[in-house]
């Protein structure tokens, strides 16, 4: 085009004369440089490192999805159930947008899970990445929030039932429990009130803070650059221009290879999305298909599949009061696992059996208590298995000071492992 | 006058505006998060409910609603009443009903003001659910020692005609909870409110 373009440092382009105009006011290329074509990661990340692009790619899809849904939804007991089921039969397209939006909600989910699993196996939680890993866990606790805030809004039984239970955990807080959960309902029972401001939580105030938390995300990971699977810093060698030697640029290597992710992720997503919505009840309850109503509860409350593990902790306990304080540790123990976990190696690849068998064990748990969170609590069988499973959940955190002290680990290499043609 | 800055009275200022900035904060809040208590009209729509028992058959119940809970109002047979008297108390978590919710007429064995009738709200106290009718004893799924009361299906918690937790697999903490309520007649039955005036 320009020929004058290839004679470097004298942009005469009327491109880069305009992005020359906008850098004197705004800081655009330094931006792109520092968190894309100069954001250096290491060469040898495996498939478990598509799960934090595939997250926003859902967050988008979710907010997206979510604005047009506010379009037609109405936020009262009277309409709210009909709304839903006019977006679905009446509004054009409606029922694509809102299929969306739910399956996207589980896909959330999913992601998350296989994102924070990969934190555990390669350490990306340990130092210097602790405050990455904390902001991690808020992201997962304010996502906890919007998909329970947002299951009421269907205002169908299982929507209902599921916040009448989980708000009544607020009643297990010492001397101030009743009125507490009054405060949270805004009525004596989950009402149009209730329903109303879940709304607004929902649609405004936990959405704000999500993308807030992601962008501190992104910031505290570009601070101390990204871990890989073989726990080294590669921001220890360098070479003589300062740029790591085991690392390649964010952008245009990784971000094509993160669309190849993000094209099997929609691919597996538009399936699930056009033939099986409801995920045969996973994703959508049958109960749900049912409206509200506050004098008969289902036979069986179970909540979405992605709360069960905790849900079979909390019925685990014959106690209310211990039953929802074991819950809220489960995940609060989270917080601590940078500080819980004392080995210095970080990736699993050169760790000892006794972490590889601990994280095996917090896998097979976590599964186990998420099936038996969705079976009805009449089976003894399925009660005592679930105390078993909770005890070894909690195991993992708190024993993991003296497993991981005096762990065998084999020797780390100095440079990350990678072949070409791998 | 010297140019040297004045740390202490700079500090002492930074302490002083932040408190105050704080106050101020914290004044602001408060209209907010009192908004999130029941308004005037949710508190309006929490009055007392009339209900008329005089066409209701031995070992009937009906469902009335009260603040949005259902409230069960049973008519328990002379059957069910002694069936209730022979259950021990060591049977169940509370059988005093010491640390349960009633107004004071209602911590009694049979829990209410007359033997047959049994006023207690519908909801779990696990976690507000709705525990089903299984008065007859000996329910094929609850067990031959079974007396007849109400299951809770979300969690498997146990009460007898009377509402009161048994222990041993109940996750519920305590006895169902008994509203305020009084006759006004012979078969009108004033719930929320009590004799004592209003609850």
């Amino acid at each position: 085009m320009n020929s004058a373009r290839t004679e470097a440092a004298a942009p005469t382009s009327r491109f880069d004369r305009l992005i020359d105009w906008i850098d004197e006011r705004f800081p655009l290329t330094s931006m792109i440089k520092e968190h894309a074509t100069e954001y250096y990661a290491a060469k040898n990340f495996n498939v478990w490192y598509v799960f934090g692009v595939l997250a926003i790619v859902v967050l988008v899809i979710q907010l997206i999805t979510g604005i047009f849904l506010t379009m037609n939804y109405k936020p009262s007991a009277e309409d709210a159930f009909a709304s839903v089921e006019y977006i679905m039969r009446d509004v054009e397209w409606g029922w694509l947008i809102r299929y969306m939006h739910s399956t996207g909600a589980s896909a959330f989910f999913i992601v998350v899970y296989l994102h924070m699993f990969r934190a555990l196996m390669y350490g990306s939680y340990k130092n210097p990445r602790e405050l990455l890993w904390i902001i991690g866990v808020l992201i997962y606790l304010a996502l906890m929030a919007e998909a329970f805030m947002g299951y009421l809004l269907p205002w169908g039984q299982m929507s209902y039932w599921g916040a009448q239970v989980i708000v009544s955990l607020f009643g297990a807080v010492p001397g101030i429990g009743e009125g507490l959960v009054e405060w949270i309902r805004g009525d004596y029972f989950i009402s149009d009130i209730t329903l109303n401001r879940f709304f607004a939580l929902h649609v405004v105030a936990v959405p704000l803070a999500l993308i807030l938390l992601v962008v501190m995300h992104i910031l505290a990971l570009h601070e101390t650059g990204s871990l890989n699977p073989d726990g080294v810093e590669i921001k220890e060698r360098k070479d003589s221009r300062g740029i790591p030697l085991d690392g390649i640029a964010f952008h245009p290597y990784y971000t094509s290879k993160d669309l190849v992710a993000i094209i099997v992720f929609l691919a597996l997503f538009s399936a699930v999305m056009f033939f099986a919505p409801e995920m045969g009840g996973y994703f959508l309850e049958h109960a749900n298909f049912e409206p509200s109503n506050p004098l008969k509860t289902p036979e069986y409350i179970a909540p979405v599949w992605y709360f069960t593990p905790f849900y079979a902790i909390l019925r685990s306990v014959p106690s209310k009061a211990w039953g929802a304080f074991l819950m809220l540790a489960a995940i609060v123990l989270l917080f601590f696992l940078p500080w819980l976990d004392r080995c210095r190696v970080k990736s699993i690849r050169y760790r000892g059996w006794t972490f590889k068998a601990a994280i095996a064990t917090f896998v097979v748990s976590f599964i186990a208590l998420g099936y038996l969170g969705l079976q009805p609590a009449t089976e003894k069988v399925y009660v005592y298995a679930a105390r078993v499973f909770t005890v070894l959940y909690f195991l993992f955190f708190l024993a993991m000071p003296f497993y991981t002290r005096a762990e065998k680990t084999k020797p780390v290499p100095e440079r990350v492992v990678y072949q070409h043609g791998e | 006058m010297s140019d040297e800055a004045n740390l202490s009275r700079r500090h002492f200022l930074t302490v002083a505006t932040s408190v105050a900035g704080g106050v101020g904060v914290v004044i602001t809040a408060t209209p907010f998060v009192a908004s999130f208590k029941p308004s005037a009209r949710a508190q309006a729509l929490g009055g007392p409910v009339q209900v008329d028992i005089g066409k209701l058959e031995e070992g009937a119940m009906v469902r009335v609603v009260w603040r949005g809970r259902p409230v069960w109002v049973l008519r328990r047979s002379a059957d069910m009443v002694a069936r209730l008297k022979a259950m021990p108390d060591s049977l169940f978590k509370d059988a005093a009903s010491e640390i349960s919710l009633q107004p004071a007429f209602a911590k009694n064995q049979v829990r209410a003001l007359k033997d047959d009738v049994l006023v207690v709200e519908g909801v779990c106290t696990h976690l507000g659910c709705a525990p089903t009718e299984r008065f007859a004893p000996a329910d094929p799924e609850l067990g031959a020692d079974w007396a007849g009361g109400f299951y809770c299906p979300c969690h498997g918690s146990r009460f007898d005609l009377a509402g009161r937790v048994l222990a041993g697999t109940s996750p519920a903490p305590t006895n169902l909870p008994v509203p305020p309520y009084r006759f006004v007649g012979d078969n009108l039955v004033l719930i929320g409110e009590d004799t004592g005036g209003a609850a």
